[in-house]
């Protein structure tokens, strides 16, 4: 999306500064209210997820517009928007959570590692596993805090022996940065715990499957300042090994954990771009409103 | 992505905004007045008007301190994002430049005092002769930053940052009369010199107004350009790539 642009020839040139500067001015001008293209890089170099034309309905009612993105492998990426703009109905197509939704319905395509994850042959069981997802408000099993993350792997059939998962929770909690707190309870409900472990004790199962992707509906609006610290500490060291996609009320916090960052809009996806660049410079005029807190 | 006109859904942060940029623009005026009464002091040889620039520099200092306050504040409290931000970014940077040409004024009005303000005879008409007309062109280049910045003018401020080139050329030309007249007659010298530092502060301030209108443009276009002062390899790659990308 070209804008105004500063002359740069002299620049490229090698130059010292130019003389003169001039304007450039390109006809296409400032993305306006009415174009709902999106703008910005929807393409990545090294994409886990790409997403090509999706639409979701409700019913009759349109939430998801023709978006097209990728999710570059071992990337944050924040969706914001105002309320009911799409952001968590998109994320909930990236693991098929709408499945569960009778009249949802959705086409495009929505590929993992080439693999188009609404093929017929593709089992839902296995591919929630391999994307993993941590919702608002945490929801652990009323089981003890052992159990909540053994849980999966043992319906997944991924360890053989007691030892093998005991390693494997020890390791899921260390991962999710529990295991100081809770290695001495751990027979105790996970819901014993505070907000916060809780809402860690989730990240904790949600990886103890070892997902590639984990999806992230507002982790922290539940959580106090330091426990949401401690999750978006969390989340920039899970970068290392996962995809993570986050979607945040919080622009502080999309701005804090993410590298790029989408804006929805009733539907649409209005711009997609570098988190630096979408919160200081965005490129269409619903972006700028929405972050600077002009909307509506 | 230029400004928005639309008003904040938090009324306070729009009247906020406003004030900062009004308090902007006030001291821009006072800084403009300085430097008029400034020069015509010297060339009323004005003593007393001299001191009257030196102690209301204060006021400039103040205003400064208040405007950095308020910036400090807006961002603990607003934590503003997009063109909020780069408005604030650019006027506290606007400020600091504004208060270092309220600096100039006051380098102007000691010098007058130096000139004027002892025991030696007054210097001859020549040397004060380069004065004047770089006066004019600072305080025209200040006028237009002040009048861009309240426009939010991208072409106004551009065409600042071209003209400083004018006023570093009637430096150098300036600084070279200044020389050959301390050559001809080395009892000049104690006067050119401090015709000298007048004309430097000049310079500068034309240097100030041009970090101004650089501010503007990023306030206005979200781009960097004093990042060109300096072209390395890496810069010039980063801008090619830029350039292919729009």
């Amino acid at each position: 999306m070209s804008t105004t642009a500063i002359q740069t020839k002299a620049a490229l040139d090698g130059g010292p500064t130019p003389a003169v500067e001039t304007r450039e001015q390109s006809s296409a001008g400032i993305a306006d209210y009415n174009n709902r293209q999106t703008v910005g890089k929807i393409k990545v170099e090294n994409p886990k997820m790409v997403c090509q034309g999706v639409d979701v309905h409700y019913g009759a009612k349109q939430a998801i517009k023709n978006v097209s993105l990728d999710i570059g492998a071992n990337e944050v990426i924040a969706f914001i928007g105002p309320s009911g703009c799409g952001k968590s109905t998109f994320l909930r197509c990236l693991n098929r959570m709408n499945d569960t939704i009778p009249i949802c319905r959705i086409t495009g395509q929505i590929k993992l590692d080439d693999e188009d994850i609404y093929d017929k042959i593709v089992d839902v069981v296995q591919l929630r596993a391999r994307v993993g997802m941590v919702f608002q408000k945490p929801n652990p099993f009323p089981k003890s805090i052992y159990e909540n993350v053994a849980y999966g792997p043992r319906i997944h059939g991924m360890v053989n022996t007691k030892a093998e998962l005991d390693e494997l929770v020890r390791n899921s909690l260390e991962r999710a940065g529990l295991i100081k707190e809770v290695e001495k309870r751990m027979n105790e409900p996970g819901t014993s715990l505070s907000g916060g472990q809780q809402q860690r004790l989730c990240i904790a199962r949600a990886i103890a499957v070892n997902p590639e992707v984990i999806l992230m509906d507002e982790p922290c609006s539940a959580l106090d300042p330091i426990a949401t610290a401690k999750i978006e500490e969390l989340i920039d060291e899970l970068r290392e090994n996962y995809t993570i996609v986050i979607v945040t009320h919080s622009m502080q916090q999309a701005a804090r954990v993410s590298q790029r960052t989408a804006y929805f809009h009733l539907g649409d996806l209005i711009e997609v771009g570098d988190t630096d660049q979408i919160f200081t410079n965005p490129r269409h005029k619903l972006t700028e409103d929405y972050i600077t807190g002009r909307f509506g | 992505m230029p400004i928005s006109q639309e008003a904040h859904t938090v009324k306070q942060f729009d009247v906020q905004l406003a004030n900062l940029r009004n308090m902007v623009l006030e001291m821009g005026g006072l800084v403009e007045d300085q430097i008029q009464r400034a020069v015509a002091a010297l060339d009323e040889e004005n003593i007393a008007a001299s001191r009257e620039v030196i102690a209301r520099d204060r006021l400039i200092n103040g205003l400064q301190v208040k405007a950095d306050e308020d910036c400090v504040s807006m961002i603990a409290l607003r934590q503003p994002l997009g063109s909020d931000l780069r408005m604030i970014m650019s006027l506290i940077n606007t400020v600091t430049d504004l208060e270092r040409i309220g600096d100039g004024a006051k380098k102007i009005a000691r010098m007058t005092l130096q000139i004027y303000d002892s025991a030696n005879s007054p210097p001859s008409a020549k040397l004060l002769r380069d004065v004047r007309p770089m006066a004019e062109l600072a305080g025209n280049m200040l006028h237009d930053c002040l009048d861009a910045l309240a426009r939010l003018d991208v072409d106004k401020a551009l065409a600042i940052i071209n003209s400083d080139d004018e006023l570093d050329q009637e430096f150098q030309s300036a600084l070279r009369r200044l020389i050959t007249y301390m050559m001809e007659d080395p009892r000049t010298i104690g006067h050119a010199i401090n015709v000298l530092f007048i004309i430097k502060a000049l310079e500068r301030i034309g240097d100030h107004c041009k970090n101004i209108a650089e501010h503007i443009v990023y306030l206005v276009e979200g781009k960097n350009i004093q990042k060109r002062r300096n072209l390395d390899v890496h810069t010039i790659v980063a801008l090619a790539q830029e350039k292919t990308e729009q």
